[in-house]
């Protein structure tokens, strides 16, 4: 497994062809008390920059990018009703899709964990 | 806003405080402190919050008949307003729209009078060329604070005694530990509580002494939106503008009987007819049944799917637990309990017509 963050603030685990995805600590504690989750379904495919979903919190909405081109496999629909979990383990229960890649290569892309952690100063 | 955004007298209190400041209407206000909106706000619900809004125009007015020479720029009766009161107002402009909306107090020898931040420069030289006889200047040197919430009495009448016997829309001059304040029961948080004008050299010191009892809480600007929300009050330059007349914001209320028969102030024709006849549009508290909050600009659809008005405020109401929002439609669809469509992001999303406020007020009567 490894693990890969992208500059809109999103954290791409990935395993064999498949990753898990959500939002780093960082852009949940810019985003503020986090209220509302809109998610995808599964089935829908996405390209890298797509707007994937929507996370309102007390002050904004917020897209979601999409970091990498793929589909989504299941979405986390615990957010539905806790969306406030974003605010808590934004990078471990709260994720947001599980997805299948479509091309491992973007991967390429994305930055490690050292390049995020100097990328948000 | 192109110049540097000014600092209150409490700039240095709230970065102190981890305030997380932001520019609003060209000056550096805390939009949160580290207990975050939704905490500040449910502080000031249940026990006592403490807001910075120095940012706010505070002028003083003097003159042998400023209440009468107000109600030709207002529509509200302040020749008969007592002194020690305080009263809601705004001023309309020649087509009944509102140009601001403001607090009047008579303060015996002269008036006091606030006006939002973003429009002092509008409404000073507005005063300055229609207020016939009346001596008009703006205090520079003086904060703002408001201590808002059910404990706010207890807060306040720790330091200043007088103001436990206050009701509202009440205004004395009072000291604060040694300091001359102006002190008015009122506020714009649907909570009991007080605005206090305090000079300027000795804010910091005494917003310190407030936070210092154990109910009592920095909140921010984000707070201070979402309370007014949920109280169902108005903001300008959201809800209230140049072009939405009184009627239709429904705050006919705040136009006294004898004004509303009179006349007598700018745009009287127009307000007058939409008191008697109606206005085609009305603002209303509209609930979203789901959990996505409607922001400003969210279209509002009636049943059948044609658009009768959008929403001007919005967010997630923290006391509430949910989403709210006020906005303008259709008087003939502004019924409380009828079922409207908010188009979020291209979705009909369900939501209901409610009546104002979400909360209820808590005022000291």
């Amino acid at each position: 497994m490894s693990i890969y963050y992208s500059e809109e603030h999103e954290w791409v685990l990935v395993e064999g062809d498949t990753a898990t995805i959500g939002i780093t600590q960082h852009a949940a504690d810019q985003l503020g008390e986090i209220v509302f989750v809109e998610q995808k379904e599964a089935g829908d495919d996405f390209e890298k920059g797509d707007d994937i979903g929507v996370i309102e919190s007390v002050k904004a909405a917020s897209e979601i990018y999409a970091p990498v081109d793929g589909e989504v496999i299941t979405a986390n629909e615990a957010l539905a009703d806790n969306p406030g979990a974003l605010n808590e383990s934004p990078e471990a229960d709260a994720w947001i899709y599980k997805i299948k890649l479509s091309d491992m290569s973007q991967l390429e892309d994305l930055m490690d964990l050292d390049g995020y952690k100097s990328f948000i100063g | 806003m192109t110049d540097t955004p000014k600092r209150t007298p409490l700039y240095d209190l709230h970065v102190e405080l981890g305030g997380k400041m932001v520019d609003f209407a060209g000056w550096e206000m805390p939009v949160q402190y580290p207990m975050g909106i939704m905490g500040e706000h449910k502080h000031c619900r249940e026990k006592a919050a403490l807001f910075d809004v120095s940012h706010m125009g505070q002028v003083i007015l003097k003159g042998d008949d400023v209440g009468t020479q107000l109600e030709t720029l207002c529509p509200q009766a302040f020749a008969t307003l007592k002194e020690g009161k305080a009263r809601y107002g705004f001023f309309t402009n020649d087509a009944g729209g509102i140009m601001d909306d403001l607090i009047v107090s008579n303060a015996g020898s002269y008036w006091f009078v606030v006006v939002n931040a973003a429009l002092r420069h509008q409404d000073i030289p507005h005063m300055q060329a229609n207020l016939a006889g009346v001596d008009i200047t703006e205090i520079f040197d003086r904060a703002l604070i408001a201590v808002q919430g059910p404990s706010a009495e207890d807060v306040v009448g720790a330091l200043c005694p007088a103001a436990r016997d206050m009701t509202f829309m009440e205004t004395i001059m009072a000291d604060i530990m040694g300091a001359t304040c102006r002190v008015s029961r009122l506020g714009y948080t649907g909570e009991d509580g007080y605005e206090i004008s305090i000079p300027e050299d000795r804010a910091e010191e005494i917003a310190r002494a407030f936070l210092a009892h154990e109910d009592c809480e920095p909140a921010g600007l984000g707070a201070r939106d979402s309370l007014r929300l949920e109280a169902g009050l108005c903001l300008y330059g959201n809800d209230i503008d140049q072009t939405t007349s009184p009627i239709e914001a429904s705050l006919t209320w705040a136009i006294q009987k004898r004004r509303r028969e009179e006349g007598g102030f700018p745009g009287a024709a127009r307000i007058q007819k939409e008191i008697s006849e109606g206005a085609a549009k009305k603002l209303v508290g509209i609930k979203p049944e789901g959990r996505a909050p409607a922001r400003q600009g969210v279209e509002v659809q009636c049943a059948n799917g044609h658009t009768i008005g959008a929403i001007t405020s919005g967010g997630f109401g923290p006391t509430v637990g949910g989403p709210v929002a006020m906005g303008y439609v259709s008087t003939n669809h502004a019924t409380p309990g009828e079922k409207v469509n908010l188009i979020i992001r291209g979705k009909a999303q369900p939501a209901e017509i409610v009546t104002l406020p979400f909360v209820q007020q808590n005022y000291k009567r």
